[in-house]
């Protein structure tokens, strides 16, 4: 029994839910952690992403390539719309103002006026055929030994963690370089950075484009691996959920939001699946059941971020002398 | 003040507000900022004299770092206008102003404290490649302009004595080693005008005189001009060229360190109208000790 959780973990942990999380929390990373941005609306630039592909394929009947790039365009035009009024402002206006953003999208795309286009709370399925149809895998096995993935599923998660190394690659080399000096710097102290002769703004809008581009890949992968989008899959938390993953791995950390997520879906899933077998096994109080996994996993999040910022501030790749410091 | 074998570029300048100089690097004309009902800056006219250390001075609240502000553009003003090496400024964003040479540093030291000493060095060379976007993926593309800054901010760090503090986190670093960077980080940017916002602040005696002989430094052997806000009399005195007095956000006085210290202006305004005679007497003691 307790070999089944572990392995129901494992699987979770590597599955293409934690690859999206991985991207959601590698934007969020450049936003929050390398540039000192408060976005809370994260899920706003995966419900882009996942709605560019499903619109452009199942609405539209366009091709699956263009819905992923209008997904991404779309993340450019939000957060440009996020950006522009905001990032002059302090941070905390960025952080109000994107929470909010994310919400509104998300009630607009279940508003009945939509449906004909997002398909309203139904949301719209069916839309990624042509990414299956690319699937080199022969279907006749399981793949990954104890952790029997069908071929679909190891083809998405495949692709999404190449997806998910080729980003963090990206981010590491902008990091080192002499942009992600400038990145850092506006983190530290935007009037320094300024003093010196930095375009802030411009660069603050540069990062906030690049990670929610990255959120928005994360969401049209999200959106394939589960071959529907439902507009209440982009509840508020799904952004504190990546913003735990990052906070795990290693704030400002290039790796740390994909050990932080690979960790994350680890414990979540180990814990939604004992909770299932032992309420199966009739172990758990009634009111402990089933209907308690949603309730669950919020508080689980929940008490890993306060933990975490208790006990171990930097995560697990964060460098504790970086936070000793004081930054003013 | 140390023997200067050039001719005075001050000759002839009087010693009253809002004089016009030989040679000003910088002219600012009727720049007015107010805060609600208070009117923190107000100055008719001033001109900046160029390659020379100019102290400027005053009560606190006299709007000196409102007007390091305004003219810097990290503030607008309400109105007013200011040229620096002939081009107009007003309404130019900080960070160009930067770009055209004025440099300023901030009364609270700003080290970027969760970045290297030496990252803090190289993020303030201007022109670099490598912060472009895209170019910045290619390293092949600044990787001999890094090597190149780098070398320069080597060399700074020596100089201001933090080369042993080279890779170490600018958090780390004392208050006075975190003047002594933002002073070296703002030669990188290879201004023509420094702007000091109280450098010697919070500093010990000790690298105080270090403070001093390299703001020296940077007029007697780099050529650069000099604006910097300080309290402390002496070191006004000192190193100044030129002195100007701010009072309730006006130019109140203009002169010569030897001049200023007895200018009646200057002393009401730092003491009221019931005259003392601390500044004079703080005057005295200094010409003794520099003679």
């Amino acid at each position: 029994m307790l070999v089944d959780i572990l392995v129901d973990a494992l699987r979770t942990s590597v599955g293409p839910t934690a690859a999206a999380y991985a991207l959601l929390a590698i934007g969020l990373n450049m936003h929050f952690g390398f540039t000192g941005l408060l976005n809370f609306g994260q899920a706003g630039f995966m419900l882009v992403g996942a709605y560019g592909v499903a619109i452009t394929v199942s609405t539209f009947g366009g091709p699956l390539f263009l819905g992923v790039i209008v997904g991404m365009l779309a993340a450019v035009v939000l957060a440009l719309l996020l950006g522009v009024p905001t990032l002059r402002l302090r941070a905390d206006y960025l952080a109000i103002t994107t929470i909010a953003a994310a919400e509104i999208l998300r009630l607009l795309f279940r508003s009945t006026a939509a449906e004909p286009v997002t398909g309203g709370v139904f949301g719209l399925r069916q839309f990624g055929g042509a990414f299956f149809a690319l699937n080199p895998l022969p279907d006749d096995r399981a793949y990954l030994g104890p952790l029997a993935a069908s071929a679909g599923r190891m083809w998405v998660m495949l692709v999404g963690w190449s997806v998910v190394l080729l980003m963090t690659l990206l981010v590491w080399a902008l990091i080192r370089s002499p942009w992600g000096r400038v990145i850092r710097s506006i983190r530290e102290d935007e009037d320094a950075a300024r003093s010196l002769g930095k375009n802030v703004f411009a660069y603050k809008m540069q990062s906030l484009v690049l990670g929610g581009v990255i959120g928005a890949i994360g969401g049209a992968l999200f959106a394939l691996s589960l071959q529907t989008v439902q507009p209440d899959t982009f509840l508020p938390q799904v952004t504190f959920y990546a913003f735990a993953i990052l906070i795990l791995g290693g704030t400002a950390s290039t790796f740390g939001p994909v050990i932080g997520a690979v960790i994350f879906w680890f414990i979540l899933g180990m814990l939604l699946s004992g909770l299932r077998t032992f309420s199966d096994a009739g172990l758990l109080p009634e009111f402990f059941g089933a209907q308690a996994v949603g309730a669950v996993s919020l508080t689980f999040v929940g008490v890993l971020i306060m933990s975490l910022m208790i006990f171990r501030p930097q995560g697990i790749l964060g460098d504790k002398k970086e936070l000793q410091l004081d930054v003013s | 003040m140390s023997p200067d074998p050039r001719p005075d570029p001050l000759e002839g300048t009087s010693a009253e507000p809002g004089v016009a100089k030989a040679d000003p690097i910088l002219t600012v004309s009727d720049v007015r900022r107010s805060f609600g009902g208070i009117t923190a800056v107000d100055v008719d006219h001033l001109e900046i004299p160029r390659g020379l250390i100019t102290g400027l001075i005053g009560p606190n609240g006299a709007g000196k770092t409102t007007l390091f502000n305004l003219l810097t553009g990290f503030d607008t003003p309400d109105k007013g206008t200011w040229t620096f090496a002939g081009e107009d400024l007003a309404g130019v964003p900080a960070h160009l102003v930067a770009r055209k040479g004025m440099v300023r540093t901030f009364q609270l030291t700003k080290a970027l404290a969760r970045m290297t000493v030496m990252e803090n060095m190289q993020l303030a060379a201007v022109g670099q490649t490598g912060e472009r976007l895209l170019p910045a993926l290619l390293p092949s593309l600044w990787r001999p302009q890094e090597d190149a800054l780098t070398e320069r901010a080597d060399e700074l760090l020596v100089r201001f004595k933090l080369d042993h503090m080279r890779d170490q986190f600018a958090g780390t670093l004392s208050g006075g080693q975190k003047k002594l960077l933002e002073m070296a980080r703002a030669l990188m940017v290879e201004p023509s005008m420094v702007m000091l916002d109280e450098p010697m602040a919070g500093v010990n005696p000790a690298l105080t005189q270090s403070l001093l002989g390299h703001v020296k430094g940077l007029r007697d052997n780099e050529g650069r001009t000099v604006v910097f806000v300080e309290h402390d009399m002496d070191v006004v005195f000192d190193i100044s060229d030129w002195v100007v007095c701010l009072a309730q956000g006006a130019v109140i006085a203009e002169g010569r360190p030897s001049e200023i210290g007895s200018n009646p202006a200057v002393i009401d305004a730092y003491l009221g109208s019931s005259h003392s005679e601390a500044p004079v007497q703080r005057r005295k003691r200094h010409e003794r000790r520099a003679s």
